[in-house]
This record gives structure tokens, sequence and C-alpha cells, in this order.
């Protein structure tokens, strides 16, 4: 018999409430499973791979907005296994571009009502996302960010060190560091979310929907004839299929040879830390490009701690002392009164990076082909408006407006969006 | 730490290195289009496994040299000079 990753055969029916849980508090009953399980069915509608917050949102949407309920998402791990539960969580739309500001934002307001929505608590904590201007270049940076962001209806902008150190009190905005902070670029609507819920929402979400939730489930070839999708092999075996999407992260470039597509997408592990946790003091995400750190807590007291990619690509996710090293030298000059603390574990996901720092959503030269790929740093916090947006596209065979500008053709005629200015921490 | 190991100055710290690029054939720049530019510049195999990249000795002898490398385990099997171009003949 093969094992099962979760679920039972029975359809969820609880709705999660104060009443229920108090219900359950009282009776000691298990919880009904959150998603089921499934053989796999000869054919579907649609083939999604990848279930991380991506492939599970393109899933979720297109049986709720378009009413496409015969979807398989194959996972070839767990769900959320991935990239959706390596990242540091952090939700912001503070970028650069007016196409980027404009994206991130959808995805920023559907994060707002996933809880109501999904009926699942992601812990969306809406706290303040602060983006350290250590040198006038940087603080340059922050002005047109905060400049665009305006015109685009965003909440941002620049701070001087006093009312930087209202907001975060422990962080040091003295004269005396090597990099002193010159200002900041305050977002308030940023924040941090509770990724791994994100993910079980959305799936749960879509499995009551109708969608199936392969898990342990590997993608073994896509079987293309005369230029369009017919089905892909599993490990699990064979589907047939007109539509394949591509929500992979770390292994796109993979997936998407299996089609016979190229993309521009070079693979590199980024790592992150969690410390030991403490009393709650510090409030909002912050963020340093010079010094390529970023920090924020979490509601159980751990400082989660990130930086840029590692220096060169990779499909390893070991860990390396050299990061360690550099992220807690980094994180003591901002906040000196850390040093004592003790770093609890450290982990590392895969990054697709592309040549702008701007993602690749859309159609590809093969029909029924589609990829939502090439996340780079920044794939987390646009998971609900590229499951939006993707549904869309194969309901209605059009692409979106939202994501037009991030097609793969655009590396061919030369139209990239260069993001890395707001994208990246390490430029 | 990766060691990486440098053609001229021996196994070194992969810190003392820069990773420049994946090794492709250049286009010609007598008849390439726009469109075959674009494409070297930009699209890449990205493979899981052994690839054939450019590494920069920038803290040692600046070097530009090809190491082959598995990008799964980090593995080197070689490293090497580039060719010398045919019609560029004796130094």
């Amino acid at each position: 018999m093969r094992r099962r990753l979760s679920g039972g055969g029975q359809r969820p029916a609880a709705r999660y409430s104060a009443l229920s849980l108090l219900r359950h508090g009282l009776t000691g009953r298990d919880w009904p499973p959150a998603w089921t399980h499934h053989d796999l069915a000869p054919s579907y509608d649609v083939v999604i791979i990848g279930g991380g917050v991506h492939g599970l949102a393109t899933a979720y949407y297109l049986a709720a907005n378009h009413g496409i309920r015969n979807v398989a998402v194959l996972e070839k791990s767990y769900i959320g296994g991935g990239a959706s539960g390596r990242n540091t969580a952090i939700i912001r739309s503070n970028y650069l571009t007016p196409e980027g500001v404009r994206f991130y934002n959808r995805s920023l307001t559907l994060y707002q009502r996933l809880a109501a929505e999904l009926n699942f608590n992601v812990m969306f904590e809406q706290r303040g996302h602060l983006t350290l201007a250590h040198n006038d270049a940087s603080l340059r940076t922050m002005r047109w960010r905060a400049e665009v962001n305006k015109l685009e209806g965003v909440d941002s902008e620049v701070i001087g060190p006093a009312e930087i150190k209202k907001r975060a009190p422990y962080l040091d905005v003295s004269e005396e560091p090597r990099f002193p902070i010159l200002g900041a670029l305050y977002h308030p609507p940023g924040g941090i979310v509770r990724h791994d819920a994100v993910v079980w929402g959305y799936a749960r979400g879509a499995d009551a929907h109708g969608v199936h939730i392969h898990q342990g489930t590997t993608l073994l070839g896509i079987d293309v004839a005369d230029g369009r999708v017919r089905g892909v092999a599993t490990s699990r075996g064979p589907i047939a299929t007109p539509v394949v999407v591509n929500c992979t992260a770390g292994w796109s470039s993979t997936v998407a040879a299996m089609a016979g597509v190229e993309l521009p997408i070079t693979t590199f592990p980024l790592q992150a830390a969690v410390t030991e946790p403490v009393k709650f003091f510090l409030d909002p995400v912050i963020v340093s490009g010079t010094l390529h750190v970023y920090v924020s807590q979490t509601a159980r007291g751990e400082l989660v701690l990130g930086a840029s990619v590692d220096p060169y690509p990779a499909y390893s996710t070991r860990g390396s002392l050299e990061f360690t090293e550099e992220v807690a030298a980094h994180v003591l000059e901002l906040f000196p009164s850390l040093a004592d603390l003790r770093v609890l574990r450290q982990w590392a996901g895969l990054c697709d990076m592309t040549p702008d720092f701007s993602p690749i959503l859309g159609k590809t030269p093969v029909e029924g082909f589609h990829v939502d790929v090439g996340w780079g740093t920044y794939g987390f916090k646009a998971g609900p408006v590229s499951g939006e947006a993707m549904a869309q596209l194969v309901a209605t065979g059009e692409t979106p407006a939202i994501i037009k500008t991030f097609d793969l053709v655009r590396f061919e005629d030369g139209r990239l969006v260069g993001e890395k200015g707001a994208a990246s921490v390490g430029h | 730490m990766l060691l990486i190991p440098c053609v001229h100055c021996g196994p070194r710290n992969v810190s003392e290195f820069a990773y420049a690029d994946a090794v492709l054939p250049a286009p010609d720049p007598n008849a390439a289009p726009p469109s075959v530019w674009r494409r070297y510049l930009y699209m890449r195999t990205n493979p899981a496994g052994w690839t054939s990249e450019w590494w920069y000795h920038q803290s040692g002898c600046r070097r530009y040299f090809m190491v082959e490398r598995d990008t799964r385990t980090n593995e080197i099997r070689a490293a090497a000079l580039p060719p010398r171009p045919a019609d560029r003949g004796a130094p």
C-alpha cells in the first residue's frame, strides 16, 4: 500500500471557528484532515507542477474564480517543502518599477483578506517595513521608490534616524557604526505572514473545490507533439492533459527543458537562519541592502535572519559557516544588544535568478505549457497575485494585463523590467 | 569551505574567487543579429549536474579560467585555462 503523506479518504467538513475549536477542545476528537488523498486520474484539464504557494494558489483560483476543478497539483516531496517553506515570509509592495509596484500590491491586497477567504488563519501581521539607507546613493533610491509607490497609491515614505528610532528602539542609529543609518524607506503595509499556513490554507481551499493534490509524485517528462502539450509522465504513471503550468522554484529550468523550452534562469541557494526566541522587542521588518541582511521577529519571539544569495550557482541546500558569520556580524552592527543571542538553526532554499530581477509569467512557444517561474528571492510575497493571474490565463487563454510585462519574450525583445534596486539586498 | 583549484596558484578558498558565468560559445561579432546576442546574454541551460563555468581569481593571480563543477554536490573535476584563439598565432 502506498504511504499516505496526509489525509484520509473523507472530505474535509469542518469550518474553522471559535465554536468548532471549543467543541473539539471539549470532545477531544481528532480534526478531519484538511485535504484528501486521491489516486492519480488518467487525465486532467490542467496539471500544475509544484505544490508550493504558486502552484496551490493557481489551483485554488482556477477552481474558485473560474470553476475549473479537474486540476492536479504534482509535488515531488510534501506541499510547502521547497521555497515556500524556506523563505523569510516578508510581504511588501514597495518596488521600483510601476509594473512591479502594481503587481506586488495586488498580492498584498489579496494577502490582507486571505485568512477570511480561505477560513484559515495565515497570521498576516502588517507591522511595517523599514529599508535602511547607509549612504547617499541608497537614500536616493529610497526617495525614487517612495515617489513611484505614491503615484501607484502605495503607502511609502522616506524617514530620518529619529523617526526610525521610534519604530525600532533597539536599532543603533548613532554615528558609531561603520555604516551609520542615514534614513529609511518606511512602508507601513509591509509585514510578515506564517508561510506554512498560506500553503496549507490554499491546499485546503483547493481540495474543498475538488482539486487533486498529489504529494510524493515526481514529474519525469512532458509529452509535446506538434508544438503542443499532450500529457506528462510521472513517477506514479502517465497523465493526459492539454495544459501544464510550471510553478516550480529551483527546478524551473529542468521542468521547462522537458517541454523543450529554454529559460534565462540561473539557480542560486539562499540561506536563512533563526535565533532562539526572546521577549517581543522588534515590531517592523528591518532590511539593509548595504549590509545584505534582513531581520524580523516572529510571533513566537524568534528572530528570522536572511541575506543575499550564495555567491555561485548550485542546487545544493547545504548551509555554510561563512553565511552564519556574515549575517551575525551584520545583525550586530544594527542591533549591538543581541550579542549574546544564539542561532538555533539555519537552512537554504533554491532561488531562480533572472537577468532583470523580475519573474517570468505567461505563455511559452509550446502551446499549453505556461510558466510561473524565475522568482529569485521575492516569490513568496507574489504567490496570491501569480496564482490569480495564471488561473485567469489558463481559463481565458489571454495573458492578464497585470503580468503582460513579465512575459518570456521580453528577453528576446530586449524589454527587461529592472527591479534590482528594490528586489534584492545583494546589489 | 569549497576549494577552487586555480590553474596558476593551486587550490584556494572559494572566498578568493568570483564566479563569472557559464562557458558559452560567443556569437560571431560580424554576423550575429541582436536576437542571437540576446540569447547569448540571457539564456542559460542551468543544469542540475556537471557544468563548465568561468571563475576569476580576484584576490589572487587575477586570472580567468574554466572549471568543471557539479552544481548538486559542488564537486570539481577539472580546471583549465581557455584555449588560445587559433588565429592569434604564437605570443
